[in-house]
Formats: C-alpha cells, sequence, structure tokens
C-alpha cells in the first residue's frame, strides 16, 4: 500500500491550487458565482491552458489522466476555492464524448475553445435514468431537462432521452438550437432549463444506459473530492474563528464544549477523505459502483454535519453572505443534492451488497 | 497511490489464515464466535499456541522472541485473528508490559520476566486507575514509601481487567507529593502473592465478571521491582499508551462483528420475511457499513505512515471504531427483537433454542462492550487530545 500521490499529480494540484487562489479570490469569486454568465472566461481559459480538462481523460482518449485519483486531485481543489465554473458537466461530457469516441469534441474541450455540459435530469424522474420522458424521433428531441450544471454556458449539451425503441440514448445538441433558461445556483455558479422542441439532435448511442452510468460515477467521485476539499477548508475557518472570538474574557477555542464539536466534525471530514480515497482507487474495478455510491452516502452525512456545525460555531458571523465560510457551508449542502442524494445511495448500496443474499 | 498489499504481504495473511485453520480448534472458535466468557485455560491454551508458531508476542523484536513484524503485518495479523474468531490476546504482558521493559527495564529484568511471559508463566493484569483516579489518572494516590530495600504499598487500584487469573501486577504508584502530580508517580511490579494484597470481583452490567479491585495494605516490595527511575513513571505510562495503536480503531472485529450480524439478519424473520429484507433495518447495517470502509481505509492510512494521518489520526480512530462497533452490537441486539432479553445462561443457550446460539448472548455483548468508549482514555479524553493538537493548546 502506498497512500503517496504520485508527483504529477502533486503538481496539477499545487499548480491548480495557486491559479484557483490568484484567480478567484472571495469577493471576484462571488461575483462570478452569482452574477452574469456565472462564469469567468478568463478563468476557464487558465484551467484549460493548466491542463485541467484534460486531467480528467485518459491518454487514449486525447486527455493525460482520466483515473479516479486524477479526478479527485482536481475537484479537491475546485471544492478547496469554491471554484464555481461548470467543471462538472464538462467532466462528465468528456468521459461520455470518450466512451462515444468523439475525439474532436475532446479536443476542443481539453483546449477550452468549447463547452459542454450532460442533461440527464427531469423533473419526474430524478435519479432514475428509467422514468426519462424527453424522447427522440426522427433525429429530433422533445422533452425538458432540470437543473442541468453548466448548461447555461455550453456551446453543446449531451441529452439522455428514450431512443424509438424505449431505450436510453444519448444524444447531442448545439445548445443555439435548444431554449435555454438560466439561472443561478443557490451556492453559486450557474445551470439551466433545456426546452426541447424537435430539436435536432446527433444520436451517440441509441443504448447508452452503461456510458451514461459511468459518467454519472465520474461526477459523483468528482463531487465527493470536491467536498473534501470545500471541509477542509472550512475546519480551517471554523478553528481560526474559535481561536480568536473572545467571549466571557478569553477565546472561544477554551470551552470544551466547543473543542469537542470541533473534534467531532474533524473526525468525519478524515472518514470522508478516507471514503474518497477508497472510491478514487476503486474507480477502474468492478467494484466502482458501489465505492463511489459510498463515498456519496458518507460525504452528503459528513458534508452536512460540517456544514450545519461550522455555521453554528461561527455564531452570528457564520450568517452573513459576507463571511466566505457560509458560502463553502452553502456548497456542502448543495453538493448532496446534485446526482444522488444520502438516501439515493444509501439505497445503491443496499441493492449493490443485498444483505438478504446469501453471503 | 496503491490500495492494494503487496504480494509478499498477500502471501503472509495466506500464511496467517493455514495456521489458524490448522491450528485454532472449532470449539474454541465457536465459543468466541458466540460470544461466550473463555476459561482461563482457554486464554493459556490459545496463548501456548501462539507461542509455538513464535506469534504470541507480536509487538515484540525478535531478539526478545516477538515476530519482529511491521505495523501492516501486525494489522493483517489481528484482522485475520478476527476473521477466524480466535481468541484476542491477553494485552497486559505482551504489549504493555513487555514493550515497556523493552524500552525501561534493566538487562536483569528483560531477561527474567519477558520469557516468563511468553511461556505463560505469569500472567499479568494492570493497576493504573482508582476510586478517585479515571481519566484524571495522574490524581492516584496510592502511596509507596521507600523503606531500606523495599517499598512499601498502601492504596487501591480498581478496573483490574483479568486479575483473578493473574499472579503479577504493575502498578501506577506516588512516590512524591512535590511539584506537578505528574512528576510524583513511579512504575513498579508486584507480586500479587504478597501478604496484603486483596482482589475483589466487580460483576458488570451484563452480569460478568472480568474486571476486579485490588486493595493493598502495607505491601512489601523489593525496590528493585521498579521499571525506571523513581519518579518516571508518566513517562513510562504515556509511552504504553501511545505504543500499540495498530488495532486501535478494531477493524477486523467490528468486520468480523458486521458479517455475523448480516448472517443473523438472514436467519431471523420479521413480519414474515427475513430481517434482512426490512429496507429500513437493511439501511442501517449499510450506514454502519460504509463508515467502517471509510475507518478500515483511515487505519491503514495511519499504518502506511500516510504523513496527514499520523498524530491524533489514533485518537479518532479509537473513537471512531468504538462508535462503529457499538453501533453493530447495538443492532445486533435488536437484530432478534424478544428473544434477545433472556439471560444467557447455559440452559437458555443450549436448551431451549429462543436465539440463535452464535446470537443468544447479543444482548449481553451489547451491554459489555458498552466499556469500549470509556476504557482506553474515554472518547472524552481522545477528544480532549485531538483538541489539544489541534489549536494547540
Amino acid at each position: 500500500m502506498d497512500f503517496t500521490p504520485t508527483d504529477d499529480r502533486r503538481m496539477i494540484a499545487d499548480s491548480l491550487r495557486r491559479f484557483l487562489a490568484d484567480t478567484y479570490p472571495a469577493e471576484h469569486r462571488n461575483t462570478i458565482a452569482y452574477e452574469g454568465d456565472f462564469h469567468d472566461p478568463k478563468g476557464w481559459a487558465g484551467l484549460a491552458e493548466l491542463g485541467i480538462m484534460g486531467a480528467l481523460v485518459s491518454e487514449d482518449d486525447g486527455g493525460f489522466g482520466g483515473a479516479g485519483f486524477d479526478i479527485t486531485t482536481v475537484f479537491e481543489e475546485i471544492g478547496r476555492a469554491l471554484c464555481p465554473e461548470p467543471l462538472l458537466g464538462n467532466l462528465m461530457a468528456l468521459r461520455l464524448y470518450a466512451s462515444h469516441g468523439k475525439a474532436e469534441r475532446i479536443e476542443a474541450i481539453v483546449a477550452g475553445t468549447e463547452k459542454a455540459a450532460f442533461a440527464f435530469d427531469e423533473s419526474d424522474s430524478f435519479g432514475d435514468l428509467g422514468e426519462i420522458a424527453a424522447r427522440a424521433e426522427n433525429g429530433k428531441l422533445t422533452g425538458r431537462k432540470t437543473v442541468v450544471y453548466g448548461g447555461h454556458v455550453a456551446d453543446r449539451i449531451l441529452v439522455a432521452a428514450k431512443s424509438a425503441a424505449g431505450r436510453i440514448g444519448l444524444y447531442e445538441i448545439k445548445a443555439a438550437d435548444a431554449e435555454i433558461l438560466s439561472y443561478a445556483m443557490i451556492d453559486g455558479g450557474g445551470a439551466a432549463e433545456i426546452v426541447l422542441d424537435n430539436t435536432p439532435a446527433d444520436c451517440l448511442a441509441e443504448d447508452a444506459l452503461d456510458t451514461i452510468e459511468a459518467a454519472l460515477d465520474a461526477g459523483r467521485l468528482a463531487l465527493c473530492a470536491e467536498a473534501v476539499g470545500a471541509m477542509d477548508v472550512i475546519k480551517e475557518m471554523t478553528r481560526d474563528y474559535l481561536m480568536q472570538r473572545q467571549q466571557f474574557g478569553r477565546p472561544i477555542a477554551l470551552f470544551q464544549a466547543l473543542q469537542h464539536r470541533l473534534v467531532d466534525f474533524s473526525i468525519e471530514i478524515e472518514q470522508a477523505r478516507s471514503i474518497v480515497i477508497h472510491a478514487a482507487g476503486m474507480f477502474e474495478t468492478d467494484g466502482h459502483a458501489l465505492a463511489v455510491a459510498k463515498a456519496k452516502n458518507l460525504i452528503g452525512r459528513a458534508g452536512k454535519l460540517v456544514a450545519e456545525e461550522a455555521v453554528q460555531m461561527h455564531g452570528g458571523i457564520g450568517m452573513t453572505w459576507e463571511y466566505a465560510g457560509s458560502h463553502y457551508a452553502k456548497r456542502l449542502i448543495m453538493i448532496d443534492h446534485q446526482l444522488g442524494d444520502t438516501e439515493d445511495q444509501l439505497r445503491k448500496v443496499m441493492a449493490l451488497t443485498d444483505m438478504a443474499a446469501a453471503a | 497511490m496503491d490500495l492494494n498489499f503487496t504480494p509478499e504481504e498477500e502471501a503472509f495473511r495466506q500464511e496467517v489464515r493455514d495456521f489458524l485453520k490448522d491450528n485454532l480448534s472449532e470449539e474454541l472458535a465457536t465459543k468466541v464466535r458466540n460470544g461466550r466468557e473463555l476459561a482461563k485455560a482457554d486464554m493459556e491454551a490459545w496463548h501456548a499456541t501462539l507461542q509455538s508458531r513464535g506469534w504470541l508476542a507480536t509487538t515484540w523484536p525478535k531478539e526478545h522472541g516477538g515476530p519482529g513484524w511491521n505495523a501492516v503485518q501486525r494489522h493483517i495479523f489481528e484482522e485475520e485473528c478476527a476473521f477466524a474468531n480466535a481468541p484476542r490476546t491477553v494485552p497486559f504482558g505482551l504489549n504493555m508490559l513487555g514493550p515497556v521493559l523493552i524500552k525501561f527495564g534493566t538487562d536483569a529484568q528483560k531477561k527474567t520476566i519477558l520469557p516468563r511471559i511468553l511461556s505463560g508463566e505469569d500472567w499479568w493484569c494492570q493497576g493504573y486507575s482508582e476510586p478517585g483516579a479515571g481519566s484524571d489518572l495522574a490524581s492516584l494516590k496510592t502511596r509507596a514509601v521507600r523503606d531500606g530495600e523495599d517499598y512499601i504499598i498502601n492504596g487501591q487500584k480498581t478496573w483490574t481487567t483479568l486479575g483473578q487469573f493473574a499472579n503479577k501486577i504493575f502498578c501506577l504508584v506516588r512516590t512524591s507529593t512535590e511539584g506537578k502530580p505528574q512528576q510524583g508517580i513511579s512504575f513498579i511490579l508486584v507480586d500479587l502473592n504478597t501478604p496484603g494484597i486483596e482482589m475483589r470481583p466487580i460483576k458488570l452490567i451484563e452480569g460478568g465478571y472480568e474486571v476486579n479491585e485490588v486493595f493493598f495494605t502495607d505491601v512489601r516490595v523489593p525496590a528493585a521491582n521498579l521499571v525506571g527511575e523513581e519518579n518516571q513513571g508518566w513517562t513510562i505510562a504515556k509511552y504504553l499508551l501511545g505504543h500499540e495503536r495498530t488495532n486501535i480503531a478494531g477493524v477486523g472485529a467490528s468486520t468480523e462483528a458486521l458479517n455475523q450480524l448480516k448472517a443473523l439478519a438472514r436467519k431471523v424473520k420479521r413480519g414474515g420475511r427475513p430481517l434482512a429484507r426490512d429496507p429500513l433495518f437493511a439501511a442501517r447495517v449499510a450506514e454502519v457499513e460504509i463508515d467502517l470502509e471509510a475507518m478500515r481505509m483511515t487505519n491503514l492510512r495511519m499504518l502506511s505512515g500516510n504523513a496527514d494521518a499520523q498524530g491524533s489520526v489514533s485518537s479518532m480512530l479509537k473513537i471512531k471504531g468504538t462508535v462503529i462497533r457499538q453501533a453493530i452490537n447495538d443492532l445486533s441486539r435488536r437484530a432478534l427483537g424478544p428473544a434477545a432479553a433472556p439471560f444467557p445462561s447455559e440452559e437458555v443457550i443450549g436448551n431451549y433454542g429462543i436465539a440463535p446460539p452464535e446470537a443468544a448472548s447479543n444482548a449481553a455483548s451489547y451491554f459489555n462492550n458498552r466499556k469500549l468508549s470509556i476504557f482506553g482514555g474515554s472518547n472524552e479524553i481522545q477528544r480532549n487530545i485531538i483538541a489539544k493538537e489541534t489549536f494547540g493548546a
């Protein structure tokens, strides 16, 4: 066993951390996260220049990474910086393009010249691909996709829709051909409703359930790592605040009730870090779906604990928009709403482990 | 990053597995699996079996008769022992006094005492806690007063585990009341056959006997039994606490307990179907399983010397490990419904068949294992240790 990151990954983490700290200082981050296009084209170009999108796909598919640990390395830094850019949607799109041999699309995303998003959820079918209502007919898509992360600035959108044969197919549309209703997210960054009405589409596969699940799992792993990065930062902020804040004539860090609460959430952060390492390590094996579901379940529980406790221990200041910690807390809570929440993951773990089946 | 064990480590695991298969009797394993109280002879026999292979004192270096294993090997060994339902070795001589003597003992002490631990001639127990000194151990009051070539000890120790089987006890005693309380403590070895010692059993919450009170009245002990210098006892005690952390999380034992819980849930029925089919119960089990998976990884990170997993991580593992184990005990008890309630007498277990025999003691185990978050530095003390490191104060 060896838990040391490779030199390459350490270099990516270091340079990405420096770049994000320079490019998205708290105030500028909040401007980008909640105003305009919820996206900074210069920042995006910088990410491409650093090779961040390339790190998310394998060498064979036109990148130079693509392993579980590459994804977690990148997204842990995204979480630390609370970077609002639509990297998640592009990660899933990259994985899908790779699965379906679309080298030229990958090249454009890696170069930063194009952005993509992946539209799968619908209002009546959260987390349940089988219930998708959007349908493909004669090369055209009709339906409505909801809360499509990155859909607000994507050039192309990959869409999960029912094929004529009733399977879950994968289609690509040009964003310009659909009605895109953009909005900010409560924790920063943007998403969109994608309204499809006989929208021209290219079919990547009539039956893409497996590749879609794999891409969603890559997204889940990324979200888990993002949460670990955010948790590390909010823990440091809370620790510093407890040491600096004086009440009753002394730093409140001296109160055992608060000490123990910080310790309890620190333990959960270590648990979170460990389960993400486990999921990343299992990502290229047959056990990846179970490992990712376990990770995202624990991340959901730990993220809620850390977010709520951090706000509570900060007192009033933790309730303010101005304080950076509040935005970290929001992100940690909302990560659980993306790509299947704590209960969804638990149901999956139960299904995959099936306690009732003989051991 | 590489989460796999090396081929050498896998081969070692197989070696341990083969040894356990050949040398652990089904009768003893069943007793352990069923949560039955082990007799003194059971534990002595198992120690002798391990010693015959040189695997008894897992933390000792080779020159003193240990196997010279590293942390990963010890982890693998402990995991396999747990999976095989081998008895846990009695830690007081092997994992506590042994390493202390190797570090602080005189040559004479090492030469005479260590071999007797390995051979089973001596059974050591621990005299640390006192009625007035639990978490605040440094406030201990049992006095040792120098009298010529001897010390004379007066006072009381408590929570002495398996003292009823022991012939020796190592104690923390007060040899000075000057300066900070920690500075006046010494570490001394006492033969339990010395006049003036009385051992009284304490009946525990579930009805079992595993701990004792020990009373010392004018007990005369040779000064040569002091380990280290006079008033160096606190340093030794801290070394002892910090020494054996490989198994603090009890990952192997919890994994085995979880597997037994799942087997039980398949066996018992609730609402006309196996309990394992009940989604609410299955969800609770799955949640514990996820927590255990994460802790297993934290434990491995610590064992492999992953830099950011050192220091207070052993305290984290103690807290999380005990909480997880207790959660499994809790579910294992509840899985039985009313069948968990009968006192697990031989008759109830053997003849009445109310609960499956391997689960009949589940409520007793649940109650007994409430101790896990209290002993070895309560979980609150562990939180203090972590907080001290976190806040540097």
